[in-house]
């Protein structure tokens, strides 16, 4: 069994999760693309924190765990910022914009 | 030797018991397995390629519905861990049920989407949208059920007394199957531009 800690409340935290769900679904409404990356990514941020933090129970566990799941974080920025110059960064002469000449399109058909 | 329950109960080398260090081990493996897939997909997105502009034809409702019904299932998987620590093995089985339960509904609404999905002719090599679509909403459903067949045999496990300690950590794990879809849901279904 886990070490003892108080149980937060986890009715109220469930309340909050629905108002944030009722958010992130009524932003992209008024159409303002902005705001919808803000309604929509943002308030995933804050809802994955809330589920991490009090039905994970992340807030009560060692450090090591923290470490262990920051390393994993980092790890992925390392792929998306090694990868991403590859697939999005195509002036140059060693690139290939697949794109523009339609090849990957056909290549995928 | 005797013992009483799995060593992974007792044990504490790192402060943390092996069973649930194991379970944010599996988790870290989990973050590069989705991780990767939303990575790719928001440089593709990002990047201009044909096909994303699908994204406006998700159900926004549908997939509302299944981040509500997940979330709520979230919820009875910590209540069970809740009331099995405090010995109420009725309403921690109870509660386990009512997981899977949401875990049934979260598949059946799937299915619909992925009915209507492939009968109007969106199949997954329909453009690089469609791939990535079935490919994470996919591997994530096996993650539900997965999810299922192991809480259904944890439930008739602690029904008879033993190992306790696991509903904790089918929790974990259920809950991180919500937290993937808190992204996926948002990135599938909401942004469409």
């Amino acid at each position: 069994m886990s070490e003892a800690y108080a149980h937060p409340n986890y009715i109220k935290i469930w309340f909050w999760l629905l108002g944030l769900l009722v958010i992130s679904v009524a932003g992209p409404m008024l159409e303002i693309p902005a705001l919808t990356i803000i309604t929509a990514f943002g308030i995933a941020i804050v809802k994955a924190y809330l589920v991490a933090a009090n039905f994970m129970h992340l807030k009560f566990e060692k450090k090591f765990i923290w470490y262990l799941l920051i390393l994993s974080i980092c790890l992925l920025g390392v792929f998306f910022f090694g990868v991403a110059p590859d697939v999005m960064m195509t002036d140059g002469d060693q690139w290939i914009d697949c794109i523009a000449d339609k090849s990957c399109v056909e290549q995928r058909l | 030797m005797s013992m009483h329950g799995p060593i992974a109960t007792h044990r504490s080398a790192t402060g943390v018991p092996s069973g649930r260090l194991a379970i944010w081990w599996l988790l870290a493996s989990e973050i590069f397995i989705f991780g990767g897939l939303v990575t790719c997909f928001v440089l593709f997105k990002l990047n201009g390629t044909p096909g994303f502009e699908d994204a406006s034809l998700t159900s926004t409702a549908a997939g509302a519905i299944n981040t509500f019904v997940l979330l709520t299932s979230s919820l009875s998987i910590v209540l069970a861990h809740a009331a099995i620590e405090k010995g109420d093995r009725v309403k921690s089985f109870r509660y386990i049920w009512y997981t899977i339960g949401g875990g049934v509904v979260f598949l059946g609404i799937k299915t619909y989407e992925y009915t209507g999905k492939i009968i109007h002719g969106h199949v997954i090599t329909e453009n690089l949208f469609w791939s990535f679509y079935y490919t994470m909403t996919g591997l994530h459903a096996l993650h539900v059920i997965g999810g299922m067949v192991i809480m259904a045999l944890i439930s008739f496990d602690i029904r008879k007394g033993h190992n306790y300690q696991r509903v904790e950590l089918i929790g974990i794990y259920w809950h991180f199957v919500d937290l993937v879809w808190i992204f996926l849901f948002p990135l599938l279904y909401i942004a469409n531009f």
